[in-house]
């Protein structure tokens, strides 16, 4: 389940949006609809497995993980 | 604003000279005044009129003329659209996500130090650096990487230039972020040393963060809300709780740690830190400074435009002939050297030809985006000379001339720094201390401290007044250091993956990233890097902030240098050679002050500038067996020598890396123009072109 606001956009779920982008962690509505129209049928991870999955993305700075600015 | 554009052209026009004339009036004054201190709103206003006037008019040209945005052209995220990484997404939450990943401690720090020649070079600086330059670079690289699947600065340069100027810009980079993380971890030692409250807050972050990671990862799965709000309460319980620590004795003198104590702490720390699974302790610490960092900046900007303090520095100070104490050299090419960040930052291509490219949602959100938000960050910068310019100027020489200038009590330093022309009493020095809630404020180089002084100034006019200076100084230092901690984990892991990757293609059993034996020995060899030049900052007692921010700034330049070049030699691939001068502008400017600065820092004749000059200077009483102070003997004479040649090579590699890719660049535009073909290597403008990048 996502938190909170992220499905109802007013200026707060824009605001949440932002902030969850702003360290790496895209929007999981977008994903679970993206599967459910491009990949019918098939698995699509539990929220907490996406989370896992876009944490530890992040950080693997060995293939295309992205360190941040000085 | 392009809405109110269209529907009525009259009132727009009338806007903009509106725009252009306030612009005009507000520098006018920020420039041309003498003898008296201005309002800090001038300059507000002087640096938003630049910005609007260069995004309306200046970004809209390149991406329209110069670069041609095609907004029917298919971007990364809709062609490959994953729901992960590739995703289009709204412009302003990708504009924040784009912002949150290039602001970091660079642009508070050099323009802290960039005061010591007044307000005005700086400032003007970070106007015509960041419309010209930083912008251009980083709108540019993102323009670039979007029209190739994303693809990483490094693979750019390999496929438009030649693996082997790919090769040297690795090299580069990772040089760059060897000095960065000593310069960023001295910046966090300068702003602890003697100071229980602030080590203590510092220190509490680790155990708070670590608990933080737990929770999201098992207890509460992915609630990053949540997570920061107690996390930010824990940590404000820590900061409150850091004065009761230092005003206990027994307390007091565990958290009261020497610069090389704490030094050797955050080697040790960023060893242990970079081989803990990721979730423990960088991703959790990393949500939380990215959200401090975020709200403290607009906390800034409101507290500036609420307070409107006065800038009490002068606008031109007698230290532009290069005399000043904070560091040396003179105006060229070393103002433009020591403000990267904030008015062009190499670092950025790498920002920008990252994440943000697989997320565009259309080719015309790029302007937005590339040189929208490296507006943002030159605002940033602007906000920092702001805060270092709003207190006594001879408090701000106090904090930040070194010890063997200025002397180690409060008497001594206000008779050397009043002799400079800026009056100070000792009994001022004292009170700031006290205000402030340390013992002294004395030396306290790196720009931390200043900035945090300069916050607390300003902030405690806005909320809680001088009873409060004591603990905004603390946020001050705590948001630092808590995103300067984060940058010191996540970057001994990045410069791991690069040694690995190096050292891998001559023992290829290295490059495995899954081994621990390899895991070890390379965190070990990445912290053993940064931590020596760390070491040797800390122990210098010229303050090493001398030595080390100079050499980070040329770094840093030197890949904003690289970068330029790519771009430069893409726009003539592309055969846009008629608007190529929007680059070759930048490149020449930052070539000629990198090459120079480079070259200074190795030939000069001066002790204080020259490596050379001061290692033969120290090597000649060394020989004679004297021993010159700060040494106190032999064995430390010889250290210094010895460190004065691995600067100088250092310095060397960093000319080297430059000529080279320009030599690169030359190559690859003569060839561009020897053919009448496009010969830029972009993905998925035709079907056709888009298959071939697939095949």
């Amino acid at each position: 389940m996502p938190e909170p606001g992220t499905s109802t956009l007013g200026l707060a779920g824009w605001a949440v949006r932002t902030a969850r982008l702003m360290v790496g962690v895209p929007d999981y509505d977008t994903y679970v609809e993206h599967r459910k129209v491009t990949h019918p049928g098939e698995p699509v991870m539990t929220y907490a497995e996406f989370f896992r999955e876009r944490q530890d993305a992040r950080y693997a700075f060995g293939k295309g993980g992205r360190f941040r600015c000085c | 604003m392009t809405a109110l554009v269209r529907s009525n052209p009259k009132g727009h026009w009338a806007l903009w000279v509106l725009v252009v004339i306030l612009g005009t009036v507000s520098l006018g004054v920020v420039a041309l005044n003498r003898g008296e201190s201005i309002n800090a709103a001038w300059l507000v206003v002087a640096a938003v009129c630049t910005y609007l006037i260069a995004y309306r008019f200046y970004a809209l040209f390149i991406a329209e003329k110069v670069l041609r945005v095609d907004p029917a052209r298919p971007t990364p995220a809709q062609r490959h659209n994953d729901g992960l990484d590739y995703v289009p997404t709204n412009k302003y939450v990708l504009f924040g996500h784009h912002f949150a990943a290039i602001a970091g401690a660079g642009p508070l720090v050099g323009p802290v130090l960039a005061a010591q020649m007044g307000y005005l070079p700086g400032t003007l600086w970070i106007l015509a650096g960041v419309v010209f330059a930083g912008a251009v670079q980083d709108m540019i690289v993102l323009f670039m990487s979007t029209r190739r699947d994303g693809r990483s600065l490094g693979d750019m340069i390999r496929a438009e230039m030649g693996p082997v100027a790919g090769g040297i810009a690795l090299v580069g980079v990772l040089l760059i972020m060897i000095i960065l993380l000593a310069v960023l971890a001295l910046v966090v030692v300068k702003a602890l040393v003697g100071s229980p409250w602030g080590t203590f807050a510092v220190v509490a972050t680790i155990p708070i963060a670590m608990l933080m990671g737990i929770y999201t990862r098992f207890i509460r799965v992915g609630r990053i809300m949540e997570m920061s709000i107690i996390g930010f309460v824990l940590l404000m319980t820590a900061l409150l709780f850091g004065r009761t620590v230092s005003e206990t004795p027994s307390l007091a003198v565990l958290f009261d740690w020497k610069g090389e104590t704490l030094a050797l702490a955050i080697i040790g720390y960023g060893f242990v830190a970079s081989v803990l699974p990721v979730w423990l302790l960088l991703a959790p610490r990393d949500y939380l400074s990215t959200f401090l960092k975020i709200g403290t900046i607009c906390l800034l900007a409101i507290g500036i435009i609420v307070v409107q303090p006065e800038l009490k520095m002068p606008a031109v100070t007698k230290f532009v002939d290069g005399t000043g104490p904070v560091w040396a050299g003179s105006l060229f090419p070393f103002l433009f050297i020591t403000i990267a960040c904030g008015a062009v930052s190499g670092f950025h291509s790498l920002i920008s030809s990252g994440t943000t490219p697989k997320m565009i949602e259309n080719e015309d959100q790029i302007r937005l985006i590339g040189y929208g938000g490296m507006l943002m960050e030159s605002f940033v910068a602007i906000m920092a000379l702001i805060a270092a310019t709003v207190i006594e100027p001879g408090v701000y020489f106090a904090m930040n001339s070194p010890a063997g200038v200025i002397g180690t009590t409060v008497d001594k330093a206000s008779q050397v720094i009043s002799a400079w022309g800026f009056l100070v009493t000792p009994e001022m020095l004292s009170q700031m201390a006290s205000d402030v809630g340390e013992h002294t404020i004395l030396s306290r180089a790196g720009g931390a401290p200043t900035l945090a002084v300069g916050m607390a100034h300003i902030l405690s006019g806005l909320i809680g007044g001088k009873a409060m200076m004591g603990l905004w100084y603390h946020f001050a230092i705590l948001f630092e250091a808590l995103f300067i901690l984060t940058t010191v984990d996540a970057g001994t892991r990045v410069a791991r993956f690069m040694i690995q990757d190096l050292i891998g293609s001559v023992i290829p059993p290295f490059k495995n990233t899954e081994s621990w034996v390899n895991n070890l020995i390379g965190s070990a060899l990445s912290v053993t890097c940064w931590g020596y030049f760390l070491y040797q900052g800390v122990v210098d007692p010229l303050g090493g902030i001398n030595t080390l921010w100079p050499l980070f700034g040329i770094s840093n330049q030197m890949l904003a240098g690289i970068a330029l070049i790519l771009c430069t030699t893409v726009l003539f691939k592309m055969k846009h050679e008629r608007y190529a001068w929007v680059t070759l502008l930048p490149t020449t400017w930052l070539l000629a002050c990198t090459l120079t600065a480079g070259m200074q820092k190795i030939f000069h004749p001066s002790p204080r500038i020259g490596f050379l000059a001061h290692a033969q200077v120290f090597g000649d009483a060394l020989a004679q067996g004297k021993v010159l102070a700060p040494a106190k003997n032999l064995e430390e004479m010889s250290r210094i020598v010895f460190n004065d040649y691995i600067n100088t090579a250092l310095s060397a590699a960093f000319v080297g890396v430059v000529l080279a890719m320009l030599v690169f660049g030359i190559v690859s535009i003569r060839k561009a123009l020897a053919t009448s073909r496009v010969t830029t290597a972009e993905v998925g403008g035709s079907v056709g072109s888009a298959r071939a990048a697939h095949a």
